[in-house]
């Protein structure tokens, strides 16, 4: 029915704007129809520049002030805060740049609106406003590239340190798996070849001949201890997909035939996460959103949807079959106590292939 | 050696012309004007499938799996009970990305306006080669041919995204697209690099060969730099494009393993070992990146000109108009990295890469601080093309800006591949070459079709899409800043991402009035090629040589001699001449002065 009533509407504006040019086309008769643009013309699409660019203010504040609440959260990792930090500072230039140079664009163009016999400017060169606008933007590039490596160095680099937890990310179509390195810290050797020993019990295709795989431990639910670096080695076994954490700031592709890494240090537990108010009102306003959508579900006799509880995501984001949209993983965040009792509790390599 | 050859040009003598047949002068025509108008028709063909596809995903997107006719009507069995299947929609996103970038944006573009101005523009009699020319025109129509009739294969066409990484793009079993779908976009894309390359060579040629007499480089206009330039881009990195289409097409009909290796899919260990999928980035990359400027900078070519002619005024700043085009092609070929700062490739090439993608922005500033100041105390003519033209200096500002987020290694990571990105691209190359193209087609519209189109319509067609760009693209940002991936199906997989419904309805609204509005251009385009109002000789008071040319078309451009240059092409509003414009062909007057550009 809303699809059918869209249409209807669109389809009377198509109509409406037929109309419209009709009327244009029959309000002239009078003047010569040269086609070239007119004095009038020149005037009321000048107003129209000037009304364009309001526009374009317009919706700019009117997004941040409806949709701003749908932006992610401040960071929950170490160097996710350094990287909000770069992004906010960046926004300032863009609005700073874009707010100016739309201005002078459409208030030119309302400004200077042609009239008969009006002359313009013969105005061809000028070397020193040229060279102004040439240094502004590189002082203000050299800041940003400068500023942007010094993060970038200190994001990429991973340090092996022994206190590191170490966890394999293994994408596959259309799920996820983790591997924790066990109490030795090492990752047993892995390929596709072995998927299929033990019985397809083998689920990430570690091999039986490594002595460091035997303690490792195969989940499909990604705890995390606060405070502690995490290194991610990521593999996959069919096609590209990217191990995508949004609240962490981090990304990672995973590449058939290589071991790609990345590492940070989760700050904030999901427990925290839920406090915050930032969360808590988003968590609000998506239920209200599924309450209301629940309405109509159970009015065509099907189930409630499920209240929304916040969990961090770990999604796909690397385009990788039918069922990419769906490709999802749960991420918990704990307390190191809190993972050390869950993490004892999982089942060893060497316990599944028994 | 230009003016030599010019001369020889000149003393054939054109005034006897072959008889020419039906097929010689509409179908297989080697005359630059009639390829230009056949390049357009075709462009535009695929502009409509293009777009209409992208309107069937937005309603997907807005209303997620809920029944509507229209998909059964348009998908068939691909719309079980009116709701599209996911790797339908996946082959949308893919079949639109390819024909908007490569079909409308590249050839539609590119060919349409470098056939219909290099020769006109420069003066010369036609393309160095019109036989290359027409190869070129009748192998862009079957790749065309062929990407279309993917659409009709019975798994669907190719669905790994318009660049179509392997191993999904290499492996039938691991999307239906992969199949005979990807055979056949392999195929197209080989013939349209193939015909790109011809058109190429020849735009080269011709503009370093064949310049009228006087018509020094340095007396170019801006549209014919950015073509050149263009060109010059195209000839670089379409080859590697094409290697990267051969490799595949190894990889996956006679077992290669140039991209694969270790692969476990359906339950079975293929045999690939030792090739890399990063390999494929880079070499995709490689033309990849550059293919943005080979789509933008026709466009900023064509904007240069219609913007100068329309504020009565010379552009501003000649030379660094010229240095910046040189400055973005050379650029454009060492930035290809930032589309893979997460691939898993070594993190100081991403840093160099940053380094030299942020260099962009300096040209990029550099043009529309220049565009901004044309305008400045000219007599603005608001004709539609002008309006489209300031139109793209707004989204290449808006668009180009957000740049400088995702061209820095940091921040691209956690904006990467999310709809931010896709909202960036949209504006800054999409957006702004659509609008490009559309400038050009209402400003030489009376030189390709001798009638002028219908201005209010333009006014109509300009200021809804105007309005619906920035309605689509901007709040597409908020969506792709809350971390949502592009090129998924439906959000609903994700409670997280629910209160994101209603920016997606708000957005295809504004799409599909967006949509509604190309047909009013459509139709002002097909109505005015039959019944517009018959053009002047000269109608937008022009400078450029393309206007001295006889209205009616003819074999060899010009009857006689080709007019010879005496100045550059921005002699608009200039001190001391009685009219507001001076063409280029008019000699100094006595003690007049060309400026020193």
């Amino acid at each position: 029915m809303t699809i059918l009533l869209t249409l209807t509407v669109l389809a009377l504006i198509a109509i409406a704007i037929w109309q419209i040019t009709k009327i244009f086309q029959l309000s002239q008769p009078k003047k010569v129809n040269t086609q070239v643009a007119d004095d009038d013309d020149n005037r009321w699409n000048g107003q129209l520049m000037f009304a364009f660019l309001i526009f374009i203010y317009a919706i700019t504040l009117f997004s941040f002030w409806k949709w701003g609440d749908v932006l992610l959260p401040d960071a929950s990792s170490e160097h996710g805060l350094e990287y909000d930090n770069l992004m906010w500072i960046s926004f300032a230039i863009i609005f700073f740049t874009q707010t100016i140079t739309q201005a002078l664009l459409h208030y030119f163009a309302y400004k200077y609106r042609g009239e008969k016999g009006k002359k313009a400017l013969f105005y061809a060169d000028n070397d020193r406003l040229e060279a102004i606008w040439t240094i502004i933007p590189v002082i203000a590039l050299a800041g940003l590239i400068l500023y942007g490596l010094y993060t970038w160095t200190d994001i990429m680099t991973v340090e092996e340190n022994d206190d590191a937890l170490v966890v394999e990310l293994y994408a596959q179509q259309f799920n996820w798996k983790a591997r924790y390195a066990g109490e030795d810290g090492v990752l047993g050797d892995a390929n596709v070849r072995f998927l299929q020993d033990f019985d397809g019990k083998n689920l990430v295709g570690i091999d039986a001949t490594d002595p460091n795989g035997f303690d490792d431990v195969v989940v499909q639910e990604l705890h995390l201890p606060a405070g502690r670096e995490v290194i991610f080695k990521m593999r996959s076994q069919d096609v590209l997909h990217s191990a995508y954490m949004p609240h962490f700031r981090a990304q990672m592709n995973c590449v058939p035939g290589m071991i790609t890494e990345f590492a940070f240090v989760p700050t904030v537990t999901t427990e925290e996460m839920r406090q915050t108010e930032d969360i808590k009102a988003k968590v609000n306003k998506i239920n209200a959103i599924r309450r209301e959508n629940s309405l109509a579900l159970v009015a065509k006799g099907e189930e409630p949807l499920e209240p929304y509880i916040f969990d961090y995501l770990l999604l796909c984001n690397k385009i990788c079959g039918a069922s990419h949209y769906n490709m999802q993983m749960k991420i918990i965040v704990e307390t190191p106590e809190e993972f050390e009792k869950w993490i004892t509790n999982q089942q060893t390599f060497a316990e599944v292939i028994q | 050696m230009s003016t030599a050859a010019a001369q020889v040009h000149e003393e054939e003598d054109h005034g006897h012309h072959h008889k020419e047949t039906f097929i010689t002068k509409y179908i297989f025509s080697q005359d630059h004007k009639m390829i230009s108008k056949q390049y357009l028709i075709t462009g535009l063909f695929m502009g409509i499938i293009g777009i209409a596809m992208s309107l069937l995903f937005r309603l997907q997107l807005a209303w997620p799996e809920q029944p509507m006719g229209i998909m059964q009507v348009l998908l068939g069995k691909w719309a079980p009970d009116g709701v599209m299947d996911p790797n339908v929609y996946l082959a949308l996103v893919t079949i639109h990305g390819t024909i908007m970038v490569f079909f409308v944006l590249t050839a539609g573009l590119s060919g349409t306006f470098s056939n219909l101005l290099i020769p006109l523009q420069i003066g010369a009699r036609d393309m160095a080669s019109g036989l290359l020319n027409m190869i070129s025109y009748w192998l862009f129509f079957l790749s065309s041919i062929i990407m279309l009739a993917s659409l009709f294969v019975e798994a669907g066409p190719a669905a790994a995204g318009w660049t179509i990484y392997p191993p999904l793009s290499a492996l039938p079993q691991a999307q239906p697209g992969s199949g005979l779908g990807m055979t056949l976009w392999l195929v197209s894309m080989a013939i349209f690099i193939a015909s790109s390359l011809l058109g190429s060579l020849n735009y080269i040629v011709t503009v370093l060969n064949l310049r009228t007499k006087g018509m020094t480089m340095s007396r170019l206009p801006l549209t014919i730099w950015a073509f050149f330039i263009t060109a010059v881009i195209g000839v670089v990195s379409f080859p590697v494009l094409l290697s990267a289409a051969l490799l595949l097409i190894m990889d996956r009909s006679f077992g290669t393993s140039f991209f694969l290796s270790d692969i476990f899919i359906q339950g079975e260990v293929l045999h690939y070992q030792g090739g890399s999928p990063v390999l494929y980035e880079h070499l995709f990359w490689f033309l990849g990146h550059p293919e943005v400027y080979i789509v933008l900078l026709p466009a900023l070519g064509i904007t240069s000109e219609i913007i100068a002619t329309n504020s009565r005024k010379p552009i501003f700043g000649y030379r660094a108009m010229v240095a910046s085009i040189l400055a973005i092609a050379f650029l454009s070929t060492i930035v290809w990295g930032h589309h893979m700062f997460i691939s898993g490739m070594n993190p100081f090439l991403g840093s160099v890469f940053t380094f030299t993608t942020l260099l962009i922005a300096i040209p990029s500033a550099v043009k529309a601080f220049n565009y901004i100041t044309t305008l400045w105390k000219g007599n603005l003519q608001l004709n539609p093309a002008m309006l489209f033209s300031i139109g793209l200096v707004s989204t290449f500002i808006s668009g180009g800006l957000t740049g400088i987020i995702l061209g820095d290694s940091t921040l691209d990571i956690n904006v990467h591949d999310t709809y931010f990105v896709v909202a960036h691209f949209h504006l800054v190359m999409g957006i702004s070459a659509l609008y490009g193209l559309f400038a050009g087609v209402y400003h030489w519209f009376p030189k390709m079709f001798k009638r002028m189109m219908n201005k209010n319509l333009g006014y109509v067609h300009f200021w809804v899409t105007a309005i619906c760009a920035y309605g689509v693209f901007f709040p597409m940002h908020f969506i792709g800043m809350a971390g949502l991936p592009r090129r998924y199906y439906t959000n609903t997989a994700f409670p997280y991402f629910d209160d994101l419904a209603n920016i997606n309805v708000v957005i295809t609204v504004f799409a599909l009035i967006a949509g509604a509005a190309q047909l009013v251009f459509l139709y002002n385009f097909i109505h005015s090629i039959f019944y517009g109002k018959p053009t002047e000789q000269n109608p937008w008071r022009s400078n450029t040589l393309e206007w001295t040319a006889p209205i009616e078309h003819i074999h060899g451009n010009w009857e006689g001699k080709i007019p010879e240059v005496h100045r550059w092409a921005y002699d608009y509003s200039k001190p001391g001449h009685e009219e507001d414009f001076v063409p280029q062909h008019i000699p100094l007057k006595e003690g007049e002065e060309e400026l020193q550009h």
